[in-house]
């Protein structure tokens, strides 16, 4: 769907068409569950993160002003959902770095392993692991921001709206996060 | 050049795809003769590198199942519409069917003359048949288009056809017959007007349609 489709599909929600959110929750799936996951780090929250979402954006949907793209909204509306259950975490939850894995869940740990992987792979693997840690070790803020960014590749003037804060604010947290990621990630 | 503060800031500025023809120049002047600004340069450069790894995953199969059981639900004249505009050739068939139907319950209804099977023992006040208490009707009784009191006994089966069975309310509130029926006792005007008020309520909805068209 293009967002010209996706644009009609929400007008006929609006109109109380609940068929029509089939397709939009279909269309966005992944990429908010991905985005959730990647905040929270345990599938099964980012699964419950994500359905919350979509039900508020449903809910809401008559606060969202059709001018604006509504793929931002939805990131708006999951990150808020998301960045508040991080909040009512244990505040050093996200400061260590053995604790948000331990349960193995992570998708990296989720891979198959009946075919043993070449050692180059495993090794990528185990970078992967390691620069995922070093963004969950970041403040919700700061993370936030480094995800938007890099792993889902969205522009600074995007995370801003996504963020409701100004770009240049936008832009002092990224540079923050850059220079903290870089001190952690220069040894590997 | 202070490292920190502006060559630092540069890179960032760099990165950020916001660097101006002058800047990038003092930048690199200044990076041809500073090792550490070249390490913290590098190092910016392969984090960045290293952050863009592309992974995907995807939600759990039944996500979009999930998120929709959760909706509040949606309101009722919607499902129709929907049905009616997914449905164009169905709906006009139906529309067909409905005018047809309606055309010829409201000619089942203006025969609504009070018919009774029977008179015997019968008390007939307008359109209310009373079988009188200490009465005894033997046979079947039918009563169309009318209200019926049983205070007597009626020896056979009752059949309601478009009509009311009135029964007294004693002082208690409850319903109390006062009379017997020693056989079935059909009501056949409670399927009647559920059809009716069913075909009324779908008119209704068919109309709303197309005002909102
Ligand atoms: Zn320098």
């Amino acid at each position: 769907m293009d967002m010209l489709m996706i644009q009609e599909k929400i007008n006929q929600v609006k109109k109380g068409d609940q068929s029509a959110y089939e397709d939009v929750v279909n269309h966005f799936q992944h990429r908010i569950y991905h985005h959730c996951y990647r905040m929270i780090g345990n599938v099964h929250e980012a699964e419950e993160l994500a359905q919350e979402a979509f039900i508020r954006a449903y809910v809401n949907i008559h606060s969202f002003d059709n001018n604006r793209k509504f793929s931002t909204w939805l990131y708006r509306i999951a990150t808020n959902v998301t960045i508040d259950r991080l909040r009512k975490k244990k505040p050093d939850f996200y400061l260590d770095a053995e604790i948000p894995h331990a349960d193995g869940l992570d998708m990296y740990t989720q891979l198959p392993n009946d075919d043993r992987l070449p050692d180059e792979e495993v090794e990528g693997l185990e970078l992967k692991r390691y620069i995922y840690q070093e963004i969950s070790n970041l403040s919700p803020i700061y993370r936030t921001i480094i995800i938007l960014r890099y792993l889902e590749e969205f522009s600074l003037k995007e995370i801003s709206e996504i963020l409701d804060i100004p770009l240049g604010t936008v832009k002092t947290r990224i540079h923050r996060a850059r220079e903290t990621l870089r001190k952690k990630l220069r040894n590997v | 050049m202070d490292c920190k503060e502006e060559a630092v800031d540069l890179m960032h500025t760099y990165l950020d795809g916001d660097i101006t023809k002058e800047e990038e120049d003092t930048l690199r002047k200044h990076l041809e003769h500073c090792e550490d600004c070249q390490k913290h340069f590098h190092e910016l450069n392969r984090t960045v590198t290293l952050l863009q790894t592309k992974d995907e995953m995807k939600a759990p199969k039944d996500f979009t199942k999930q998120v929709l059981q959760q909706l509040p639900a949606e309101k009722k004249h919607m499902k129709y519409t929907r049905w009616l505009r997914s449905h164009p050739i169905l709906t006009a068939a139906a529309v067909f069917v409905l005018f047809f139907m309606g055309s010829l319950v409201s000619a089942w209804s203006e025969e609504n003359k009070l018919v009774v099977s029977k008179e015997e023992h019968l008390i007939i006040e307008g359109d209310t048949v009373i079988v009188p208490e200490g009465e005894t009707v033997s046979g079947d009784l039918v009563v169309k288009n009318g209200k019926l009191i049983i205070d007597g006994i009626v020896d056979g089966n009752v059949t309601l056809i478009n009509s009311m069975l009135v029964e007294d309310i004693d002082e208690t509130g409850l319903l109390a017959s006062a009379g017997e029926v020693n056989g079935e006792l059909k009501n056949v005007d409670q399927m009647f007007e559920w059809v009716w008020y069913n075909i009324k309520q779908t008119f209704h909805d068919v109309f709303s349609f197309k005002t909102i068209q």
